[in-house]
């Protein structure tokens, strides 16, 4: 086996940020003032915030020392299921720190702002044509954001047809989000099983769709990387009831260019900019969540829409039927415009390519580890593999055991314990960015793992021990929350 | 094909790793996906761009917008333009920051972390809160979050929310809203620009009432006295802000009573980038934590005792509790929240009082320049940043006049309130001189 990138190294402690620094420093150039200082209503005047005050120095050290604690795309494989790790390219980041982007204010009069304008259409466009809809709103911040714009737009649309109705179907295998924001809008979610095959079966969305239930919440391809074969069967079935089908197009980055989603008989489809389309997902977001529709719907979008009118770009609020606004302005530029330059490289035969490399990828690694640990599914996968840790079980190593002591070997833990249908579930997303050596040192590691759970089970019991920190007390940090110091 | 620099893989490696899948091409990989459900058509985009054309094409989107210091915008209304120092921008693009997920695995995600929980900390200081979250989305997602959980808390069925709330904030709560069957109640303002607090005397059936402050109009609300009113009532109080640099300043909303603190983090070191993305911030009373939406860093000790954070009480999430999580918010805007904290610390307390006082003062000036120049200011009350200006009729002119000139006169508030023909929303920050103050009245007199 090659050497692998987990070692240990000089790491730097760190106190948190009010255990240094002291009253009188500074890390701001106080702007000059030119003019003079006025007395303020005493009845309304603070204090003003208890911070500490650092120097520029302490900052600047005290930030690094934090970020080299971190694993990141940038310092090695992260196959995170379902979130879709994938690099992050650095022209994007230049063009959105462009200042002409970066400094515009949002309301500017549209005459003075017609480059983001642009953008922003044609954007919509491009995210239409890769999903096969008919058009798009790029207003909600986050894949759950669209996911409760989708239901707004179910709501709204179904309401204008007579009712709103009051349940969804949603499947065993689905996001945690897909009920919570169902739920948000009034819907109550009825659990869909998914079939021995790990897909949605017509005979089970049959039993259970009726006048009363609004539609269905579909993830495809699924939760366990399988492609939903029976979807068309599915819409045919819910839009027979007058119902509608919305897809959670989280998993998008397996299709572009092979799959038309609106063919499938799609109403609704939420993207993850944050995945598919390549922008930072930074710790936790800002993503950006648009949402493609199919014709009927596009009247109940989110207002402002981007319209073009004479060569010219216009927000545009003249849309009667409109479910209303997800956001205080027009969604979260700064990760569209990472968005668009990532299409515009690619261009489409790149973005075809994307799709075939991360299927190849999840694929070769799910050829490779069979046997080694169970596979559920045992299907042809698309961007994603699912195993778990049946086969560990004699030796008393779990799922949660083995990721972290792959923390060791440097590699980013997959997701683990989801979808909840695969109990101690090990849910693998490599992305196409990763080289067939990564993914071989990858799977070697993963083998390794297995040994050591056989020979030596202590050794994961006790991982990661390459890491600052070992395991963490999460029980007692839920029990006595300590949330700010 | 062209050779896509993000995609590692040779001819020979995708041979191989076929021929390891013993699949024989490419398209074969999808040979289990229905035929008709198969796309036939190549996708109808434009061809790729290398990375110098790119470059071309975003500098010329980029050149078209009216940004400073080519443009002096004098407009605030929830974006407000403050210096951000280069420190803050260098450390928050640090790879290790940008390009981490979620911080699930806390033993390779303790800089994330940390970093969230020191932003917890100053984000409670700041807004003189016992517990904050780790981010939402915007100060108007926070806002509707807000309003559901004091529906959540005091199981009551409406909310009352001041017209001075911003009005962009007020419909997407709306929109929050409008699936439920909860009602809003709209409180009107008062002639000095302050929300009147009258109707609230009949409203017994209130979860929560909600004022901005500084409100739209730049006017501190007299939150105290708001929170009398509320006194053996239900309802809880809620402040709204899209300006927290006022907390410099004046009196916070912990300190005046608040229940709940939400609003708009993005003059906290946040580029406006055409309002997005921006970040959502959220406090509370401790007692309210299990009903708070969000994801949350705790402290704790790991097998060796050593200090250390993690995610907690997630069991109030969307993705242990599912349909019954206090909200379905999952990504948040962590990056912008780091962005926020390194802001802050390095402000520090004394920079940021300093900070809060300069803008005040450049406001300030930028009113009494237009008074002595005729102009009238429709509210008496004290603004922080930015204020309303009455012009005279047909101003729109001179308006559009200015534009040419490169300065934008602030916001025409009569698409929010068409009662406020003529009255616009002006905004003086740091980066504002006196003289750009100084040229923006004499030409405004012409």
């Amino acid at each position: 086996m090659k050497e692998t990138a987990g070692t240990t190294g000089l790491i730097f402690n760190e106190p948190l940020l009010w255990e240094k620094g002291k009253t009188g420093r500074t890390a701001f150039s106080l702007p000059r003032r030119d003019v003079k200082q006025h007395p303020i209503d005493k009845n309304l005047q603070g204090n003003g915030p208890d911070f500490p005050d650092l120097s520029e120095v302490d900052i600047v050290r005290h930030y690094i020392r934090l970020s080299q604690w971190n694993f990141s795309v940038d310092s090695g494989m992260y196959p995170l299921g379902s979130c879709t790790m994938k690099y992050n390219p650095k022209t994007n980041e230049r063009q959105s720190a462009l200042p002409g982007f970066a400094m515009a204010h949002p309301l500017l009069p549209e005459s003075l702002s017609q480059g983001i304008l642009k953008l922003m259409f044609e954007l919509e466009q491009y995210l239409t044509e890769i999903t096969g809809m008919d058009a798009t709103t790029l207003q909600p911040a986050a894949g759950a954001h669209g996911e409760l714009t989708g239901m707004l737009l179910f709501y709204t649309y179904l309401k204008s047809k007579g009712t709103p109705r009051s349940k969804i179907l949603v499947p065993d295998t689905a996001h945690g989000t897909n009920p919570a924001s169902a739920s948000l809008c009034g819907y109550r979610p009825i659990a869909l099983k998914s079939n021995e095959r790990g897909v949605l079966s017509p005979q089970a969305v049959d039993e259970l769709m009726d006048e009363d239930t609004a539609g269905i919440m579909v993830t495809n391809p699924n939760t366990l990387g399988l492609f939903e074969e029976n979807i068309k069967a599915v819409a045919d079935i819910v839009h027979a009831k007058g119902g509608l089908v919305y897809c959670d197009g989280a998993n998008m980055n397996a299709v572009m260019g092979i799959v038309n989603m609106g063919e499938l008989g799609v109403d609704v489809l939420h993207l993850n900019l944050h995945k598919t389309f390549s922008s930072p997902h930074g710790g936790g977001g800002p993503g950006s969540g648009p949402v493609c529709v199919r014709k009927d719907l596009e009247p109940f979008l989110p207002v402002p829409r981007v319209i073009k009118k004479k060569g010219k770009y216009e927000l545009s609020e003249d849309f009667a039927d409109s479910m209303g606004k997800v956001h205080a302005f027009y969604g979260n530029i700064g990760v569209m415009i990472r968005a668009y330059s990532y299409i515009l490289s690619m261009g489409p035969d790149g973005l075809k390519k994307v799709s075939q490399l991360a299927v190849l990828n999840a694929a070769y690694v799910k050829d490779n580890l069979k046997g080694t640990f169970h596979l559920p599914y045992d299907r042809p996968c698309m961007h994603e593999c699912v195993f778990s840790d049946k086969l560990q079980e004699p030796y008393k190593v779990t799922t949660l055991d083995m990721v972290k002591r792959l923390m060791d070997y440097g590699f980013h833990p997959p997701t683990i314990y989801f979808p909840l249908v695969v109990p101690g579930a090990i849910m693998i997303e490599p992305t196409e960015t990763e080289s067939r050596e990564n993914i071989d040192l990858f799977i070697e590691s993963m083998k390794a793992i297995a040994r050591e759970a056989q020979e030596n089970p202590e050794l994961l019991h006790a991982a990661p021990q390459k890491t600052r920190r070992r395991r963490l007390d999460e029980t007692s940090a839920a029990r006595k929350p300590r949330l700010s110091g | 094909m062209t050779i896509m620099r993000y995609l590692p893989h040779t001819p020979e490696d995708i041979a191989a790793m076929l021929k390891a899948v013993r699949i024989d091409s490419l398209e074969g990989l999808f040979a289990h996906i229905p035929d008709d459900c198969r796309r036939h058509e190549a996708l109808n985009i434009p061809e790729h761009l290398t990375e110098w054309e790119l470059n071309d094409h975003m500098d010329t989107l980029a050149d078209s917008m009216a940004v400073s210091p080519d443009y002096k915008v004098f407009m605030g209304a929830g974006s407000y333009e403050h210096y951000i120092p280069s420190a803050v921008s260098f450390l928050v693009g640090r790879s290790e920051f940008v390009t981490a997920y979620t911080p699930y695995q806390p033993e390779v995600s303790q800089g994330t972390l940390q970093a969230i929980y020191e932003y917890q900390t100053l984000t409670s200081r700041l807004l003189g809160m016992e517990v904050a979250n780790a981010s939402q989305y915007d100060g108007a997602s926070s806002l509707a979050e807000a309003m559901l959980m004091t529906i959540r808390v005091s199981k009551k069925k409406a909310v009352a929310v001041s017209r001075a709330v911003h009005p962009l904030y007020r419909r997407v709560l709306e929109t929050y809203f409008e699936p439920t069957d909860l009602e809003i109640r709209e409180l009107p303002y008062l002639g000095d620009g302050t929300t009147d607090l009258s109707p609230l005397k009949d409203m017994d059936d209130l979860g929560g009432v909600a004022v901005q402050s500084p409100n739209f109009f730049g006017c501190m609300e007299n939150v105290e006295d708001i929170k009398q009113t509320l006194e053996n009532k239900s309802a809880l109080l809620v402040v709204c802000f899209s300006e927290p640099l006022a907390y410099g300043l004046y009196k916070n909303p912990g300190e005046c009573g608040a229940d709940i603190a939400c609003g708009e983090g993005q003059s906290l070191g946040i580029p406006r980038t055409f309002g997005g993305p921006a970040l959502g911030m959220f406090a509370s009373k401790m007692k309210y934590v299990r009903n708070m939406p969000g994801r949350l860093v705790g402290e704790t000790v790991d097998l060796d005792g050593k200090r250390g954070h993690v995610l907690t009480l997630s069991t109030r999430e969307q993705h242990i509790r599912r349909e019954k999580a206090t909200s379905n918010i999952c990504t948040n805007h962590s990056l912008c929240a780091l962005a926020a904290v390194m802001y802050m610390a390095a402000l520090g307390g004394t920079g940021f009082k300093k900070l809060a006082q300069l803008n005040y003062d450049k406001s300030e000036y930028l009113k009494s320049a237009l008074t002595s120049a005729g102009f009238k200011l429709p509210f008496s009350q004290a603004t922080f940043n930015e204020f309303v200006v009455e012009f005279p009729a047909g101003f729109k002119k001179t308006y559009q006049r200015l534009m040419k000139k490169k300065m934008i006169a602030g916001l025409p508030l009569d698409d929010f309130y068409p009662e406020l023909k003529n009255h616009y929303l002006l905004c003086a920050t740091e980066k504002i001189t006196k003289a750009d103050i100084d040229t923006l009245v004499q030409e405004i007199k012409k």
